[in-house]
């Protein structure tokens, strides 16, 4: 293990990830390394890999070979058990609806993700649910059921909840393909306004429009089986 | 306690469903219950039909035909027993006291007893209850009777009422004794068993209601019209009017009578019930350890075949006998129950790929497989256990409502408390049945957690 792995939020080295009982791989990351607090633009048409990426990054999926550290921890390494509390407690995940368990209203959505941090850092959390509602202008829905919320205070709600408990990484799967411009623009806007530098995030759209705001983007290409594989050919015949 | 709300939660999103599932479950706990209580009460007020009585004598014949017709008053003896086996048994050193009684007649449906006042003071039931009268006095006259509790009910009788009582046990009698009414003396209180249903009479009653019937033919007129017997007939009740304390003194004197003249006069029906066949003798013993020695000696009788039942042991018998019925109740109330058991995991089972998205995100939050697995089991007791609450609380609805006709139509005294320990093992195991059937979806959810990403795909 290098240095930058160990102080990075996010590494992956030499990962292959290949679905089912396949024997080719689907995706190959040979280096893919996340500074802390870097804000990361991943984009690429749909069907090319990003939430296989994603619920790597997230510890639901593991990797047939390689290593993915989170913070420094190799969680390919850790148990079940352990990559789930990892994840409650450094991940806030976003998605790109349907965030919200719809039969518990807003406030109790978000406590659901306080059930799963460590003790210690409920009381905090708890704390930080009347800030949160405030600057995301939601407030006054909290007690409404999730379902009777529009689109766009959904995604804030579970942009609220992400941040809950101050996860050192976010992920956010094409949060905005389901909002207007007007709503799109105001989310993106609250979502930076409230990641603070220390907080990475890794943004997944095929909206090429959005790139601007982030330190750096990626092609979800870069990582496919199949395309690295004609990238090579092309090389050879040059 | 978040999770507790959440499967709560969860479970009111699916209320159709749900619904649907705790009503099957209710209708089989109510089921389980219900049988379960009602058969305890029935073998309670069963068994404790008669108590005090140590031995039952009839003629020889099936014990649980003599306990059946004697106590429950259903059917009827093949073969009757003489008046001199009874005295001879009063005369027994063991034997304490005996009860003659006499069946074959009805009155609207309910048997007429003949018997003798003792009835009343050594009859007894439940826990050695002894009969009460609600209204009057035991029979002292020829033409008094004593009615049951839900005879003055039903036939809305009182106190002093005429009625008449039929020849036979039909319940439309064609054959009435329109000529012989019989006086409401006394009304008995509640008992809960089948002596509220009965009618009492006198020995000498039973004589005068046959008096002018051989084997169920009236006889003319002319011959009963007598001025004689009209006369006997009158001094008779005269006597009895007089002093009823009497009474037994009377029936010996006319015991002596009878042995003498009985050759001779055999038509001769209004000199008392002496000539009359009876059809079982309760009989209460001076030492209950005697019992089975007295049974021995009364079975091996030699005037006439006899037989000697314990009411206990006869009891039990026949409750064994019903004990089948019984079983395939029961056997159909847990069917019953096995059914919503199934048919909760069935649609817990089904649910689980609509709840696909729930589970992502709960997974994206850090809930691992085992928390969706207890999440899963927490529904199935929260399903159980309204199931049970609603069992628990329409069954008491249900007996309070129905106490009042059971105890009326079926002279069933339902308790309304129904939980008992057994009952709570019952619903225990219920429960645990579910949870163990709910093992099923509950590991699927877990098997689904580890396989599906948190990106679920429409």
């Amino acid at each position: 293990m290098n240095k930058s792995t160990s102080n990075n939020a996010i590494s992956f080295e030499s990962v292959r990830y290949a679905w089912g009982k396949q024997d080719s791989p689907f995706l190959v990351i040979n280096d893919l390394q996340i500074a802390p607090g870097e804000k990361l633009f991943l984009y690429g048409a749909s069907g090319s890999g990003k939430s296989t990426l994603l619920n790597l990054m997230a510890g639901v999926l593991l990797p047939r070979a390689g290593s993915i550290h989170l913070l420094g921890a190799d969680i390919t390494r850790l148990s079940n058990r352990q990559r789930d509390q990892f994840r409650a407690q450094h991940m806030g995940i976003i998605f790109q609806q349907f965030n919200l368990i719809p039969y518990l209203n807003c406030a109790d959505n978000l406590r659901m993700r306080i059930e799963f941090l460590p003790r210690d850092q409920q009381q905090d959390a708890i704390a930080q649910i009347p800030v949160l509602l405030e600057r995301l202008g939601i407030a006054h829905v909290a007690q409404q059921q999730a379902h009777q919320l529009s689109v766009g205070q959904q995604q804030r709600v579970a942009l609220a909840r992400a941040l809950l408990g101050s996860p050192r990484i976010i992920i956010a799967d094409e949060p905005t393909s389901a909002l207007d411009a007007g709503l799109r623009e105001e989310f993106m806007s609250l979502l930076f306004e409230l990641l603070d530098e220390k907080t990475g995030l890794v943004f997944v759209s095929h909206d090429q429009q959005l790139r601007s705001r982030f330190d750096r983007a990626l092609d979800m290409q870069a990582f496919r089986a199949d395309s690295i594989a004609a990238a090579n050919t092309s090389e050879v015949q040059v | 306690m978040m999770r507790m709300r959440l499967a709560g939660k969860s479970l009111l999103n699916r209320r159709g469903t749900v619904l649907l599932t705790i009503l099957s479950l209710t209708i089989g706990i109510l089921l389980v219950l219900g049988i379960n209580h009602l058969r305890t009460q029935v073998k309670e007020s069963f068994n404790n039909t008669l108590s005090g009585t140590d031995l039952i004598v009839g003629a020889r014949g099936g014990a649980l035909n003599l306990l059946l017709y004697s106590v429950f008053h259903m059917g009827s003896s093949t073969h009757s027993i003489r008046w001199q086996t009874y005295e001879e048994l009063t005369k027994h050193s063991q034997v304490k006291w005996a009860i003659p009684l006499a069946m074959g007649d009805s009155h609207k449906g309910h048997r007429v007893v003949a018997t003798t006042p003792d009835f009343f003071t050594h009859y007894a039931y439940g826990k050695k209850q002894q009969l009460n009268f609600a209204a009057g006095k035991s029979f002292a006259g020829k033409y008094d009777v004593v009615i049951g509790a839900a005879v003055a009910r039903k036939l809305n009788y009182q106190l002093g009422d005429k009625i008449v009582l039929a020849h036979g046990i039909a319940e439309v009698s064609l054959a009435k004794h329109n000529d012989s009414p019989f006086v409401i003396s006394g009304v008995l209180a509640p008992t809960g068993t089948p002596v509220d249903n009965s009618l009492y009479i006198s020995l000498a009653g039973m004589a005068a209601i046959h008096e002018d019937w051989q084997s169920g033919v009236k006889i003319p007129a002319p011959k009963k019209e007598s001025p004689q017997t009209e006369q006997k007939k009158d001094a008779h009740e005269h006597e009895h009017n007089h002093d009823h304390d009497h009474d037994d003194e009377a029936h010996h004197e006319h015991a002596d009578d009878h042995s003498t003249e009985e050759e001779h006069d055999e038509h001769h029906h209004d000199h008392h019930a002496h000539d009359q066949s009876l059809s079982a003798i309760f009989v209460g013993l001076h030492n209950r350890a005697t019992t089975f020695a007295v049974q021995q000696q009364i079975n091996q009788y030699t005037g006439e075949p006899l037989q000697a039942v314990i009411p206990g042991l006869a009891l039990t018998e026949l409750w064994q006998l019903v004990g089948s019925v019984e079983t395939a109740f029961n056997l159909i109330a847990w069917l019953v129950v096995i059914a919503g058991l199934l048919g909760m995991t069935t649609s817990l089972l089904a649910g689980l790929s609509q709840r696909q998205r729930e589970f992502a995100i709960l997974r994206s939050l850090g809930a691992g497989p085992w928390y969706l697995f207890v999440l899963v089991i927490l529904e199935v007791l929260l399903i159980c256990s309204s199931a049970i609450v609603f069992a628990i609380a329409l069954l008491t609805l249900l007996l309070w409502s129905l106490q009042p006709w059971l105890l009326s139509e079926w002279g069933i005294q339902l308790a309304l408390n129904f939980m008992t320990s057994q009952q709570g093992y019952y619903l225990l195991v219920i429960l645990l049945s579910g949870v163990v059937l709910s093992l099923v979806p509950a590991f699927n959810a877990c098997r689904r957690a580890l396989g599906d990403g948190l990106v679920v795909k429409y």
